[in-house]
């Protein structure tokens, strides 16, 4: 394995958390809200992958119907959450809320477990295998596919954002919730759909993670989720940019600490390390802005 | 050099935000047993400069003296150890705390008594306690708070709230106390009772007082002297009389 | 059962009814246990509440009183374990296999709690600096880095993946010696919050910058609690170390922090008794509900976890349900069953400030 190939996978794997670090970030810069669910969102969207694919029989159209379904159900999920459990909480204490999300999540794994049972399945339909050489570099194509898809995403939320009259009513209750209220910006619709947003780029996370060959059980959203939650914040909570670098920086130091033997076992305890250290060197995280109260 | 009777003075104390000024070159100087009105259109910087003087937020430029010993840049517990305590414009009471228990934390630091001493139930701890009940309920008394003592804080009127307030900064035997906006949220009579009670603080505690308002019929009340302050600077100083008679003065509340 | 109540109500009694019922309890098993009443399960299940109760009442300091989210308190306990572990089989080793050394058991709960402050102090100091979410993922970070790194120890120290074999001490006195434990953190704990640095901790959470600015060092307070509270969490682990024969360091994940957590929140943040209770109860429905539930059947509990927890806090918490709560609580209820009127007090003009929706 030489150093071009090892920071390829990690850019693969790094766009993933990105993906997933978008939710998790979006989510707290318009709701204030850490949605420690959001890693679980993607195991929904994973199981929903694997009934659509039992029922749909052909297999291009089952992949797309598959994603189809995912996207929805994730969207669903994601609404109904915010609605059910966190809607209520609204001006609550934080830490009121961050216990709720991961009451969330527990009631979301031991769900999937009881509707779909504890061994984790394959989903080969997903999969997409094979690869290219530049010369002697390899490179899967699924990495191609999660990095287009990424980059794709990226351009769109950003555009979204920039140029539509939501993305920029969701910039207005991000900077002040109270003051776009005024401005007779529906800020209650506003958060909902910011989730809907998370939990369809969850659905999208979980396919390229699916495609990458994981398997599908209830803890699917887990560990990516408490890593790509490392990474928004790592890049600063609230800020999308950051949650790309975050991801990115994430996705890299992990493939860089797995290829190097001496590190591989201490890998989780490498990228929670990098990210105690920025947090005490800049505690707002790389391109967060640090928060005045007012006094 | 230094006069024994300026209890606050600061030099050219400044701060920027980014690229904005939110308080330029002031210079107060507040003289012991004295009620200073610092006075403003909102937005005008005066919470601020009281941020400053607490250490909330540090000074880019200027120093300030507490009865000479320069305290530019110290934390905000080590400032009211000093000798300043305040209230605020937003109340920020202890919520889970009792009435009693809010001026108690307020005495923390006038009866020494260690953390273990505490866990292990020492003959220091036992008497520090009582002492600490004994007093907080006399300055409640004094606020006339006493028999709502067992209350929860947040259960506590409004009107009572800012008092309660005023209680606890007090407890802190403080030699310069900062009121930001007392009056703010409150009807006529419970102004007309604020008022009283901080000329009774003054006169019973001998204490000097430095006082945010933006009401200026209120402040001509009370207040012997006066800055104004406008976009962050100063517009006017003097006594009250003259300084409210001075047309800048004038032109900036009406022309707002 | 009124004759009963009626006596607690008195108020030097009242002040120290928990510690009354805790010392009972561990009389009365104590008892049961020395003359062979007690089947084997039975004490450890009595192991497993101690431990439980050490480590809620624990990490309620830093959720309950200090008001800040800890999700790593498994962490803590993982280094308090492994180190009080490793200690007392070196010690049990070099005393000639006796598992039941006292002084071994001792030695390892001061070490092991120790070893484990000092990683409370590490996890504090950014506490100093981080607020709110951002303190919750360090220290869920912390725990992960602490597991993953005993884990993947060369085996020789730590037992890495098979786990490190630890002396398992007389299940007949181990239990003695947790709910001993139990009483030792409840007289801290309980003589801490009751004294003024008590009512500086609440005052942090309530409002950090009006604690500041009523001359309250924060720095100190923060740090002390994280402090403690790691220490006790650590003497959890040593006494689990001595509970079970063998370590294995994917006990101690994140989801073991946030079922401590449960323990708290369900206890009713900032109660001691609450956690005690709510420690108990769980362990005990844990321990009962693991030979009944069995295969997919056990995921029942975590849901019903799942569903406890987000209730609880929602109608604790959410601004909408504040007539509701007012109306229908544990108080109301209580006061209902023995026929009591409600207490005057309650009703006083004051209290109405915030009844006006």
């Amino acid at each position: 394995m030489n150093f071009l190939s090892v920071l390829i996978s990690g850019l693969g794997a790094g766009a993933t958390y990105a993906i997933i670090a978008i939710g998790y970030t979006m989510v707290y810069g318009i709701a204030k809200m850490l949605n420690f669910a959001h890693g679980d969102i993607i195991m929904v969207g994973g199981y929903a992958m694997f009934v659509t694919l039992a029922l749909v029989g052909h297999p291009v159209a089952a992949v797309a119907a598959a994603i189809l379904a995912a996207v929805l159900v994730c969207v669903l999920m994601g609404v109904s959450v915010e609605r059910f459990a966190y809607k209520p909480l609204r001006g609550a204490s934080p830490l009121a809320v961050l216990i709720t999300a991961i009451g969330v999540s527990y009631l979301l794994q031991s769900l999937a477990q009881i509707i779909f049972g504890s061994a984790s399945k394959m989903l080969s339909g997903l999969q997409i295998a094979g690869h290219v050489m530049l010369g002697t570099l390899r490179i899967n194509y699924v990495t191609l596919v999660t990095l287009a898809v990424t980059v794709v995403l990226m351009v769109a939320l950003t555009l979204f954002i920039k140029y539509s009259k939501t993305g920029r009513a969701m910039v207005a209750v991000s900077e002040d919730r109270d003051a776009a209220l005024l401005m007779g910006i529906n800020t209650n619709a506003i958060i909902a759909i910011t989730f809907a947003i998370g939990s369809a780029l969850a659905a999208i996370a979980a396919y390229l993670m699916l495609a990458k060959g994981a398997s599908l059980a209830n803890t699917l959203g887990a560990m990516p989720g408490i890593k790509a939650f490392t990474a928004a914040v790592i890049g600063g909570i609230g800020s999308l940019p950051g949650a790309v670098l975050g991801g990115i920086l994430l996705g890299v130091v992990e493939s860089l600490s797995y290829s190097i033997p001496a590190l591989a076992p201490f890998t989780d305890a490498v990228e929670f390390g990098i990210l105690i250290v920025i947090l005490l060197v800049k505690p707002a995280g790389l391109l967060g802005k640090a928060r005045r109260e007012k006094v | 050099m230094q006069n024994n009777d300026i209890v606050l003075r600061t030099e050219h104390l400044s701060i920027q935000f980014g690229g904005l000024r939110a308080v330029d070159d002031v210079n107060l100087e507040i003289r012991r047993g004295e009620l200073y009105g610092l006075i403003g259109p909102n937005g005008a910087g005066k919470t601020t400069v009281f941020n400053l003087l607490t250490g909330v937020y540090k000074p880019t430029a200027g120093r300030i003296l507490l009865c000479g010993e320069d305290i530019t840049g110290k934390a905000p517990a080590e400032i009211n150890r000093k000798g300043i305590a305040r209230t605020f414009q937003n109340i920020r009471l202890f919520h889970n705390l009792t009435v009693i228990e809010n001026v108690m934390v307020g005495l923390s630091n006038q009866i020494p008594c260690s953390i273990a001493e505490s866990i292990f139930r020492l003959p220091r701890h036992m008497r520090s306690e009582r002492e600490y009940y004994e007093r907080a309920l006399a300055l409640l008394e004094v606020f006339q708070l006493a028999e709502y003592k067992d209350y929860l804080a947040a259960n506590l009127p409004y009107g009572k709230q800012r008092k309660l307030e005023i209680a606890r900064a007090m407890a802190t035997n403080p030699t310069l106390l900062l009121l930001d906006e007392p009056a703010a949220g409150m009807n006529p009579s419970e102004t007309q009772e604020l008022m009283d009670d901080i000329t009774f603080v003054r006169e019973k505690f001998g204490m000097t007082i430095l006082l945010i308002e933006h009401d200026m019929r209120l402040v001509s009340g009370i207040c012997e002297n006066l800055t104004v302050l406008n976009f962050g600077t100063e517009l006017a100083k003097g006594a009250t009389a003259e300084v409210l008679s001075n047309p800048a003065v004038v032109t900036a509340y009406l022309g707002e | 059962m009124n004759a009963v109540l009626e006596f607690f109500k008195k108020p030097f009694l009242r002040k120290y009814t928990n510690y009354i019922v805790v010392a009972l309890f561990t009389v009365i098993f104590a008892i049961l246990s020395l003359t062979g009443g007690l089947k084997m399960g039975t004490q450890f299940l009595l192991e497993q509440i101690g431990i439980a109760v050490l480590l809620a009442v624990s990490l309620g300091m830093v959720v309950g009183f200090l008001g800040e989210l800890s999700l790593g308190h498994a962490g803590f306990m993982c280094v308090g374990a492994y180190v009080g572990g490793k200690l007392s089989s070196l010690l049990v080793g070099a005393m000639g296999g006796n598992e039941d050394s006292i002084v071994a058991l001792l030695l390892a709960l001061l070490v092991g709690g120790l070893v484990a402050a000092v990683f409370g102090i590490i996890i504090g100091l950014p506490a100093l600096r981080l607020r709110g979410d951002y303190l919750a993922i360090v220290t869920l970070a912390f725990g992960e880095i602490v597991r993953s790194v005993f884990m993947n120890m060369p085996e020789r120290l730590f037992g890495g993946t098979t786990g490190l074999e630890t002396p398992r001490f007389d299940r007949k006195y181990l239990f003695v010696f947790a709910f001993l434990l139990v009483l030792a953190c409840l007289a801290v704990t309980q003589n801490l919050m009751r004294s003024k640095h008590g009512r500086a901790i609440v005052s942090i959470k309530d409002n950090e910058i009006a604690a500041r600015a009523t001359g309250i060092d924060v720095t100190k307070y923060k740090l002390f609690v994280f402090t403690i509270s790691s220490f006790f969490a650590g003497i959890a682990g040593v006494l689990y170390s001595y509970s079970n024969v063998r370590l294995q360091s994917v006990n101690f994940d994140y989801n073991y922090s946030t079922e401590i957590l449960v323990m708290v929140v369900l206890g009713g943040m900032g109660s001691i008794n609450g956690s005690m209770i709510a420690a108990a109860l769980i362990t005990f429905l844990n321990v009962k509900l693991q030979t009944m539930l069995t295969g997919n059947l056990a995921v029942l509990q975590k849901l019903f976890y799942a569903i406890i927890l987000i209730l609880i806090v929602i109608y604790k918490n959410a601004p909408g349900l504040k007539g509701f709560r007012e109306k229908y609580n544990l108080k109301a209820l209580f006061d209902k069953l023995f026929k009591k009127k409600p207490v005057a007090e309650d009703m006083a003009d004051g209290k109405e400030g915030d009844d006006a929706e």
